[in-house]
């Protein structure tokens, strides 16, 4: 497999404007989910068959006592070995060769959906109840296939989310946990080299969101 | 505007350059399935037009792309060539979507609701319009006042009134002041005076200009930014992209807030503090810097106003200054004065020892804001606040620069212009004015609620800040010379000695072959107010509430939502004969016959429904709060019968030129206007009032030894003339639409500078100059303090770098060196401000509401200078076991201002669908409240429910040995959509104002918090 693409999610830069999670329902159409606030900013509450990237809330003490209110912009890592593909037959769930993008086909409804999502660390597949057929981020793979990068990443204010080729985004991510030690000793990138979606933190990832670094 | 295709394809944000289409074959089968429907290639053959985000005023660009068959938008994206957010974008302007002709909710019919009915009816546009215009003549006939109790000429109407809009182009908004001003409108309102009016006044009397100094990509060459009185996070949220670039060269940002925003959790220092306690918080910081001497001496004293002697009537004491008249409320203010010699100079001494001058009187008012008393009133800890101090006056060298981003956090109090003086006293002191990465920015929250403020949409300016004539000032001559300051001090340009050009120019631009020399250019047309008359938005409402008000115009605005005291805006509304609301999507303020508490029967107000067409379905400019004014382009048409603000406003005012042919009350204004905006088939031009705004030779003249014709678009503002060769609406904006072609359309992009100026790309006022008071960043002889980020520099006898804040040579030119201030009189940054209501130096005061039972620095509770309504619906109560809690409010990322046009977003809706309300775990443990439960919020004037959000983020303050709980809440929510959303907040806000600007005291005020 050529190395193809990453998107590497650096948390330290992350504000919070959720203009990833609105680009991404314009760019692929998807419907708004009719939701109500219950305690936080968080919405809507999970990922599902029709919002493939929310931005998860958490607050608390830092390791130094001070307050943090952590950012985390969620979704499909698209993983150099897929586990949702485990219960892929026919080609279902395919894994772009030259992008890496792992692609839900409409064919997914007739794939056994539970199994799918247990072979999924990071509680990503989600299905249409009606339709059975299975959804998730999709790399943006149409628009990175006529030269475009993905609408969150070019939505993103900060450089929180970057785009590019994998050995690229492997350095950038290298480069960024160095310089972020300094000041935060725990940070880190999650799973590097197993995932083309690399996430950057500065604490430990439970406090970001409980599926950050897997199951 | 079409972009060429590989302008589309720069990646903005991706690493390691494009990628090679070539590269990625489809090679396997189902992958062509899955890519089957291609939405990208779709784009491939869609139209794309750039436009600008209609929401906050960071001013990104946006790319529409346009179906030709179908006229619909199918695409909206960031453009990544506009500088300012290079492709990105927020949640809403990524929604942008849905604010176009895509969205079924769009207000797209013309409705009429008849008085005592509770429904409304579809109607055409000319029967609207010309029902619309009877309504107005008939009102304006009936109750037109031809002269005051004084006996004195006025020729004004009090009994309609206009608000809005900054939502409007600046095209749109010239002729609809112009309107509105031909009719004798004096209340004249909109957005601006309750988002940032008290900005105006605290800049112009620190620096000379009442706007944003510096502008977004700015900030990146800053080494401090901090972030007081605003979650730019939340609210501007590209200008992050700026503070996260800053941070990337090792600059600090300090969040100073009530609360913990998103800012707070990027910043490298965060403090709490009470709302409404910042000119103690800075006031502390301005005795730190001068106990410290962290100031910059050398610009201290040649640039501000600390050598002058102030004369022997100024005096403070207890929390009050000299001159005040107790049974008025307010201040002799020719007490403050400074002292002058014989042949009328200030007086000055460049030691700073005299203990006259103003810096040691600024250093003796200081003295008594310590750390503890500080912390004693505003609850922040003093090792916080001295963390902030320091942090932010260590910028007070040649090198560095520190930035303040601030917002309603600031401007929203009784001592609003008060606490943007305080800072704009420690970037004096600093040494951050006129630098790269320094400056005050004042981040507008509408897109083009710059534009409307320079447009004059308001009651006490014409366009380009001319102030509106009062009734004392009988002929044009008067109210030039009363209007233009004058100045003893050779070095000091004084640019506003040329008033007179610019007021002239404006007539002939009002009233065109009809404003003559021989007529005072039709100054006698324009209505005048009483000395002292304050049309402002709350005596507006309450003159509405009284009755006094009979015809309204809610122009793109939502008063019933955004007013303070909101319940008494809406009871207002129906004691009015007619309304009109002009907006793009059914609105509180339209709607307010059905609202809660409402009985249509009773209600007899007529209200006509204007539908509108959007941001990206006309064409004009928009100025950010950088002052860049952009040009938009429509990208599809408005949906159903909606049409552009431009024509319908336009159309108005041709029926109701139409009836006063037949005669009516002091018709000249109205006849004479030169309405004269229509485009070959009829539409509005917005290039006929671009052009009109930028301003025309009236006829062929020379000036300054270049010849002109009539009708040649003048070239720059110094070319305006007071003898009537000149027309223009706007003396601001000359410049921005020349022969060389529509500066504002402008796409390029170079920067030869290096620091992010982009002087071709669109247009900023004044005069395409992107930092103000440029000339402060050199020494007298015209080096940089900071070579490294040199935005000037004299090199062999001109200017080089920004556009110059005035041409003439640096300060120790001998023949003609000038001070850099050109805007003040004296040509100096002021750190005493003598020309203010409540006061030269800004001193705390407890907010209307508090909750301690007395002021810890002084014997005066309250700002003194401030009006406070006493009717039955302007309640306020103060520690009051009632209304235990400190409230302030704020803007959510998702929702804009009320909410009107994002609540009818599904995806906006979806990320923030009710009203709520923040409060920490101490307060909701005392409260018995658990997070996500629903609670009642209540203050003196109203109540709502929202959800509860149990937060860290919130916590109790220490005052001394009191305990005080805050809590926060959006104002963003109301009755109209959605259903389950919630109320606005504003139903509990009080409406009392600052004491220059009348702007609502909503960020600081008493609730409690109950579980419902």
């Amino acid at each position: 497999m050529s190395q193809g693409f990453s998107i590497l999610v650096d948390t330290s830069k992350c504000t919070a404007c959720r203009g990833c999670q609105v680009a991404c329902k314009q760019w692929n159409n998807l419907q708004a989910t009719t939701t109500k606030n219950v305690g936080t900013y968080e919405n809507p509450q999970d990922l599902s068959f029709e919002t493939f990237k929310i931005l998860r809330y958490s607050e608390g003490l830092n390791w130094d006592g001070r307050l943090h209110w952590y950012f985390f912009s969620e979704q499909c890592r698209h993983c150099l070995s897929p586990g949702c593909m485990s219960a892929s037959e026919k080609d279902e769930i395919i894994q772009d060769e030259k992008t890496g993008a792992v692609l839900f086909t409409p064919a997914t409804k007739n794939v056994d959906f539970k199994a799918s999502l247990d072979g999924c660390p990071y509680n990503i597949p989600r299905q249409n109840p009606k339709t059975k057929q299975m959804f998730k981020c999709n790399f943006c793979f149409d628009r990175i296939a006529n030269g475009m990068i993905p609408a969150c990443v070019k939505s993103c204010p900060t450089g929180a989310l970057q785009f590019g080729e994998r050995n690229k985004i492997l350095e950038a991510c290298k480069n960024r946990v160095a310089e972020l030690k300094a000041k935060f000793p725990k940070a880190k990138a999650l799973n590097p080299d197993d995932l083309r979606v690399i996430y950057i933190v500065t604490d430990d990832p439970k406090k970001y969101w409980k599926y950050a670094a897997g199951k | 505007m079409e972009l060429t295709r590989r302008q589309f394809l720069i990646l903005s944000g991706a690493v390691g350059g494009t990628l090679a289409l070539s590269r990625l074959g489809l090679d396997l089968a189902p992958v062509k399935a899955f890519a089957e429907d291609s939405k990208a290639l779709r784009l491939k053959t869609a139209k794309q037009f750039t436009t600008i985000c209609p929401y906050c005023g960071v001013g990104c660009g946006i790319l529409c792309f346009t179906d030709e068959t179908q006229k619909k938008i199918v695409n909206t994206e960031g453009d990544p060539d506009n500088p300012i957010n290079e492709g990105a974008l927020c949640a809403k302007g990524a929604a942008l979507y849905q604010t176009s002709s895509n969205n079924q909710a769009r207000a797209q019919k013309v409705l009429y609701r008849a008085p005592g009915s509770d429904k409304w009816e579809a109607k055409s546009w000319d029967w609207a319009l010309s029902e619309i215009a009877k309504r107005v003549k008939a009102t304006r006939d009936k109750y037109f006042v031809e002269k005051n109790d004084k006996g004195q000429v006025v020729n004004r109407v009090e009994a309609i009134a206009h608000i809005g809009s900054a939502a409007l182009d600046n095209e749109e908004l010239w002729p609809l002041q112009a309107m509105m001003r031909a009719l004798g409108l004096i209340f004249i309102e909109h957005q601006a005076r309750v988002c940032h009016s008290s900005t105006v006044p605290a800049l112009a009397e620190s620096f000379g200009r009442g706007a944003m100094t510096n502008h977004w990509i700015d900030i990146r060459n800053s080494d401090c930014v901090l972030a007081m009185g605003a979650n730019p996070a939340a609210n501007h949220p590209l200008s992050m992209k700026w503070v996260q670039k800053a941070k990337d060269h090792g600059a600090k940002l300090i969040s100073v807030d009530p609360r913990f925003t998103q800012t707070s959790s990027k910043a490298d220092v965060y403090a709490s503090m009470r709302a409404g306690t910042d000119i103690a918080f800075l006031g502390g910081m301005i005795k730190y810097i001068v106990d410290n001497k962290k100031y910059f001496a050398e610009y201290v004293t040649k640039y501000t106003n600390a050598s002058f002697v102030v004369g022997d009537n100024y005096d403070f004491s207890d929390g009050l200054f000299s001159g005040y008249i107790k049974e008025e409320r307010q201040y002799d203010k020719s007490k403050w004065a400074f002292k002058k010699d014989e042949k009328k100079n200030i007086i000055k001494d460049e030691t700073l020892q005299n203990p006259r001058c103003v810096f040691q009187l600024l250093a003796k008012h200081y003295s008594r804001y310590t750390p503890e008393k500080v912390s004693e009133i505003t609850g922040t800890p003093v090792e916080d606040l001295l963390k902030v101090y320091e942090t932010y006056s260590a910028t007070g060298t040649k090198d560095k620069a520190g930035t303040i981003m601030y917002a309603m956090g600031w401007t929203q109090h009784t001592v609003g212009v008060q606490n943007i003086r305080t800072m704009a006293i420690i970037q004096l002191l600093l040494g951050n004015i006129g630098i790269a990465g320094g400056g005050v920015n004042a981040m507008r929250g509408e897109s083009n609620v710059q534009g409307s403020t320079d447009h004059g949409l308001l009651f006490h300016i014409l366009p380009g800040y001319l102030k509106t004539p009062r009734s004392t000032q009988k002929t044009l001559k008067e109210y030039n010379q009363q209007s233009t300051p004058t100045k003893s001090d050779p070095r000091s340009v004084n640019w506003w000695s040329n008033f007179p050009k610019y007021s002239v120019s404006y007539l002939k631009a009002m009233w065109g072959d009809s404003a003559k020399p021989d007529n005072d250019f039709g100054y006698a047309w324009l209505p005048k107010l009483d000395p002292g008359q304050d049309c402002s938005w709350l005596n507006l409402f309450d003159a509405m509430y009284k009755g006094n008000i009979k015809g309204f115009f809610a122009w793109g605005q939502n008063p019933a939502c955004s007013g303070a005291n909101a319940n008494k805006v809406r009871q207002a509304l129906a004691k009015l004969d007619w309304l009109v609301s002009v907006n793009i999507f059914e609105s509180e303020t339209g709607s307010f016959w059905k609202g809660p508490g409402m009985d249509p029967k009773k209600i007899n107000t007529e209200v006509f429904m204007l539908p509108c067409a959007c941001s990206v379905e006309k064409e004009g400019s928009i100025t950010n709060s950088g002052r860049w004014a952009q040009w938009r382009y429509a990208a599809s048409p408005a949906p159903g019968d909606a049409k552009p603000d431009g024509d319908i406003l336009f159309e108005l005012m041709k029926k109701i030129k139409e009836l006063y042919k037949n005669g009516g009350k002091f018709t000249y204004p109205i006849l004479n206007l030169k309405w004269d905006f229509s485009d070959s088939k009829g539409h509005f031009d917005a290039h006929k009032s671009a052009k009109l705004i930028n301003g025309f030779f009236t006829k062929d003249v020379e000036v300054q030894g270049k010849k002109f014709k009539a009708g040649d678009l003048v070239p720059g503002f110094p070319l305006l003339r007071a003898d009537g060769s000149t027309a223009s609406g706007n003396w601001l904006y000359t410049g921005s639409y020349t022969s060389d072609g529509n500066n504002m359309a402008r796409r390029k992009k170079d920067d030869p500078t290096g620091l992010g100026l982009y002087l071709q790309w669109s247009w900023s006022w004044p005069l395409n100059r992107r930092i103000l008071y440029n000339r402060a960043s050199t020494d007298a002889d015209g080096k940089p303090w900071n070579p490294k980020r040199a935005i000037l520099s004299w090199v062999e006898g001109k200017w080089v770098g920004d556009i110059p804040d005035g041409p003439a040579p640096p300060l120790n030119d001998a023949k003609d060196g000038k001070l850099p201030f050109i805007m003040t009189a004296e040509g100096y940054g002021r750190l005493y401000g003598p020309g203010l209501s409540d006061g030269p130096f800004p001193e705390h005061y407890e907010p209307l509401e508090c909750p301690l039972p007395k002021n810890p620095l002084s014997s005066q509770y309250n700002n003194p200078a401030i009006k406070v309504f006493s009717g039955d619906m302007d309640k306020h109560v103060t520690c009051d076991p009632r209304f235990p809690f400190v409230a302030t409010t704020f803007r959510l990322t998702e929702h804009w201002q009320t909410g009107i046009m994002t609540r009818w977003q599904p995806w906006l809706v979806e990320a923030q669908p009710q009203m709520f309300v923040e409060l920490s775990e101490e307060l909701a443990k005392m409260r018995g409240i658990k997070n996500g439960e629903m609670v009642k919020i209540s203050s003196a004037r109203g109540e709502l429910s929202g959800v509860a959000i149990v937060t860290q983020r919130f916590r109790p303050l220490k005052l001394g040995n009191t305990i005080v709980h805050q809590v926060g809440m959006p104002w963003c929510y109301g009755w109209v959509v959605p259903k389950e959303g919630g109320e606005s907040a504003n139903l509990l806000t009080p409406n009392v104002g600052d004491a220059n600007t009348m702007i609502p005291e909503t960020k600081a005020f008493m609730v409690n918090v109950t579980k419902a």
